[in-house]
């Protein structure tokens, strides 16, 4: 199982510098930890308390994860995972 | 230092009174590597609310993929306080996650404000800088002396 990660240029000190990486898993988790396995220290900015730490949003394909399963929405031969840090802020 | 056009300053003016009492967002893209700042994109704010903003996150899928497509990036992210004055909170910090961005606020909360302030924003640390705006970029000097030495270590 295939898939093209998109790593954003926050993220890309832990790919030495690549936009775009590949990685392996049949769901969301399976693949940060394999990108975890390759590219270390990229599992604690994406995971907080096992789910999608909210700092970042994860797309596969099209789709926001947050709204397909979180860190368990399946992933198929030849997606493409996006990964962008999630743009926000608060009063407080 | 943000050097940004004066339509754009106005733009994003005009975007935060309009969705006043709520907080406004959104980004001015550049060319890569640095800007200067010239697309205003203005955002959905997916909370709607006077005190928390956020992407729609479908909306910022595609602008980021536009702007990886034209080979731009958000020079400038852009929000509102609406009750406050224009300062990163303790929480926009917590977000912060383009250290090449300019952070720019404004802040709503008295009508006749003008406060349009900068900020940049790298491991929670939090420096504000000068805003120059600027009829055009076509006579002034934008940056080139910023270009970072280019490996000049290696063989
Ligand atoms: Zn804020």
């Amino acid at each position: 199982m295939a898939v093209t990660v998109s790593i954003p240029t926050i993220l890309r000190t832990h790919t030495g510098g690549e936009k775009s990486v590949q990685a392996a898993g049949s769901t969301v988790l399976e693949v940060i930890e394999d990108l975890e396995a390759k590219h270390g220290g990229l599992k604690e900015r994406l995971v907080k308390d096992e789910k999608l730490h909210r700092f970042v949003n994860v797309y596969v394909n099209d789709e926001d994860v947050r709204f397909a399963g979180g860190l368990e929405a399946s992933v198929a031969d030849g997606d493409n995972l996006t990964i962008l840090p999630a743009v926000a802020g608060g009063m407080r | 230092m943000l050097q940004i056009r004066r339509d754009l300053v106005d733009a994003i003016w005009a975007h935060a009174r309009r969705d006043h009492p709520d907080e406004a967002c959104g980004v001015v893209a550049g060319p890569e590597p640095a800007g200067p700042p010239e697309r205003h994109i203005p955002m959905d704010n997916a909370e709607r609310s006077p005190t928390f903003y956020r992407f729609d996150s479908m909306e910022q899928l595609k602008v980021w993929r536009e702007m990886d497509a034209n080979d731009e990036v958000p020079a400038v992210i852009y929000h509102s306080h609406t009750a406050t004055e224009a300062y990163p909170s303790r929480t926009d910090v917590s977000f912060a996650s383009e250290p090449d961005a300019h952070y720019v606020l404004v802040s709503t909360r008295v009508p006749e404000n003008t406060e349009f302030r900068s900020f940049r924003i790298v491991d929670g640390e939090i420096t504000e800088e000068p805003v120059e705006i600027v009829e055009s970029y076509m006579f002034t000097h934008t940056g080139a002396d910023d270009v970072p030495d280019r490996a000049a270590e290696r063989d």
